[in-house]
């Protein structure tokens, strides 16, 4: 938009304000008269930046008219709630698609340019009124953009930490690899909330596989803080309550060092080398023999 | 009944035995309209039982008042339990954690403190007591 | 609310149906540990599968009723504790050390069996279930 003299300040303020609602309404009317071809010219600039190509023409020209008609009503009501429930809603819908954040600015930003080069058109043989019109306008369209942009990038935020979540879920799973048995193995780094999270799906798992033996093996956890430390107790004693027997493995010297030195009595815990170790101590506890593979195949 | 809504409190007067068991179900179930997960849910009836017990026993008479707040977008459930009773002479020992040990006697403050997010407590002798808890829901919950 | 026990071969199963107030929780001490020096029982389970929390006095009660128990010559086992309660019990710093726990009634009974308490008839160190 050109940049412009400030307008000199209405002499009555009470007048001021009574003439920005008239100017408003008068906009609105013109958009709304001119709907049709304002709402072509912003679907011709879309293609034209390349924005949205992720979507079909007919896909871009309905959400082009929910999308004006919904910036009209903004601007002739002066209340967003319904623009952010639109915003949000549309976001939902187009962000499975790949649209990304500068595309939706993008767009807002030139419906904004479309509507203010029309009122232009309209007013441009009256300078005066031209300013007091985009006084008016000017406001309303910036907060409408900001409503649209901050819709997108929070819901943006939503569906990342959701998949965020179902990741970590993912790279922690509980693995049944016996009757009666269940591994969960513990790679990476462990923050506080990863480690509830691991803890709750242990426990259901030891529920929902009628686990009696559980083998955690931290062959893959380089460090543990006391925090983290303490939690495993925590895990190992709540497990014991649901009946489970726990065997630690892969235990460092640096994390034996850490778990004695918040005062737990390592000769109380199982724990095993490795976790090959771990789950034949499991196997022997569960009451399997283990026998060698020739001596199996010549019973048969 | 002990249970009655004034405003947006929630008040579970506590003067019985059964009256713990209903201040946390009240409690655990303001937790589930909030959508705090099984697992908090848990954690906070506990947290609401020991302090109400505590309630019956030193005080032999008081409330238990729950608020629900909302901090930005994230819901919260406010506890607070209060008496008239004799009062608490030394908090911070109170305070201290003798779980480990004696395995469940006490006060029962350390373990509630544990269990939620925010712990306040004021208390002095012949001041009454008065315990203000809060948990706020987690966003991944 | 009164907890009803049930008394099989020589052991006896208390199954709670909800949640107790301490005095219910008293008075089911009371209860089994009379049973227990009444029939002479070898084994006592406590199923809480219906307990939704499990607070320093629901846990100091099973603690007595174990320690009474053996003392009486039955050991106890406690089962039926839900993925919450055991994780909100070890957040609390609440313990059941030296107490045996199983998953349900059914582990329940079969640990009982395999130490060798027989539900039937005194079968010592013969009551093993090999569990191939």
């Amino acid at each position: 938009m050109s940049k412009k003299d400030a307008p000199p300040p209405p002499q009555d303020p009470q007048a001021g304000t009574e003439s920005t609602q008239a100017l408003l309404r008068e906009l609105v009317a013109h958009l709304r008269q001119n709907r049709t071809q304002l709402r072509e010219e912003w679907a011709r600039r879309i293609t034209r930046a390349q924005l949205l190509t992720a979507m079909t023409e007919e896909e871009i020209f309905a959400e082009a008219t929910s999308v004006y008609d919904n910036y009209v009503e903004a601007l002739e009501t002066g209340t967003f709630e319904a623009l952010q429930a639109y915003a949000r809603n549309l976001s939902e819908r187009i962000i499975p698609r790949g649209v990304e954040t500068h595309e939706v600015v993008g767009i807002v930003l030139l419906l904004r340019d479309v509507l203010a080069r029309s009122l232009f058109a309209k007013y441009h043989e009256d300078f005066n009124k031209l300013n007091r019109i985009l006084d008016a306008y000017e406001p309303a369209a910036n907060r409408i953009a900001n409503t649209v942009a901050v819709g997108f990038v929070q819901e943006r935020e939503r569906i990342i930490r959701q998949q965020q979540e179902a990741i970590r879920e993912l790279s922690t799973p509980v693995l049944q690899v016996r009757e009666r048995l269940l591994i969960l193995p513990i790679i990476g780094v462990i923050d506080p909330q990863r480690n509830r999270q691991l803890t709750e799906q242990l426990l259901r798992a030891i529920r929902t596989n009628r686990a009696k033996v559980v083998v955690i093996d931290i062959t893959g956890v380089a460090a543990m803080d006391s925090n983290v430390a303490n939690q495993l107790v925590q895990t190992v004693e709540a497990s014991r309550l649901l009946g489970a027997t726990v065997i630690v493995t892969g235990l460092s010297p640096e994390i034996a060092q850490t778990l004695v030195t918040i005062g737990v009595d390592l000769s109380e815990m199982a724990t095993v080398g490795d976790l090959q170790g771990g789950i034949e101590e499991a196997e022997r506890l569960l009451g399997y023999k283990v026998i060698p593979y020739a001596e199996a195949t010549q019973q048969a | 009944m002990g249970v009655s809504t004034v405003g947006d409190e929630l008040r579970c007067l506590i003067a019985a035995d059964t009256d713990v068991v209903q201040a946390r179900q009240a409690g655990r179930e303001l937790a589930a309209e909030l959508g705090f997960s099984a697992g908090d849910q848990t954690v906070i009836a506990a947290a609401i039982s020991e302090i109400a017990r505590n309630i019956l026993m030193y005080a032999k008479r008081g409330e238990v008042r729950f608020t629900t707040v909302v901090d930005g977008t994230r819901p919260g459930l406010i506890v607070v339990a209060e008496d008239d009773g004799p009062g608490i002479r030394d908090v911070s020992r109170a305070m201290q954690d003798g779980y480990s040990t004696s395995g469940g006697l006490g006060l029962g403050l350390p373990g509630a403190r544990r269990l939620m997010d925010e712990f306040e407590v004021v208390s002095a002798p012949g001041h009454g007591t008065r315990i203000t808890m809060r948990k706020w829901k987690r966003s991944n919950a | 609310m009164e907890v009803p026990i049930l008394k099989q071969g020589h052991f006896l199963i208390a199954s709670i149906q909800s949640a107790l107030s301490d005095a219910d929780l008293s008075q089911l001490r009371e209860a089994l540990i009379a049973r227990v020096g009444k029939f002479r029982a070898r084994g006592v389970i406590v199923d809480v599968t219906a307990l939704d929390v499990m607070d320093s006095f629901a846990v100091r009660t099973l603690r007595d009723i174990a320690h009474m128990a053996r003392l009486r010559g039955a050991e106890t086992v406690i089962v039926g504790i839900q993925p919450e309660v055991a994780f909100a019990m070890v957040q609390l710093g609440l313990t059941l050390k030296g107490i045996a726990t199983a998953l349900d009634l059914e582990e329940g009974l079969a640990f009982l069996d395999r130490q060798g308490h027989g539900r039937l008839e005194n079968r010592p160190g013969h009551g093993r279930i090999d569990r191939g």
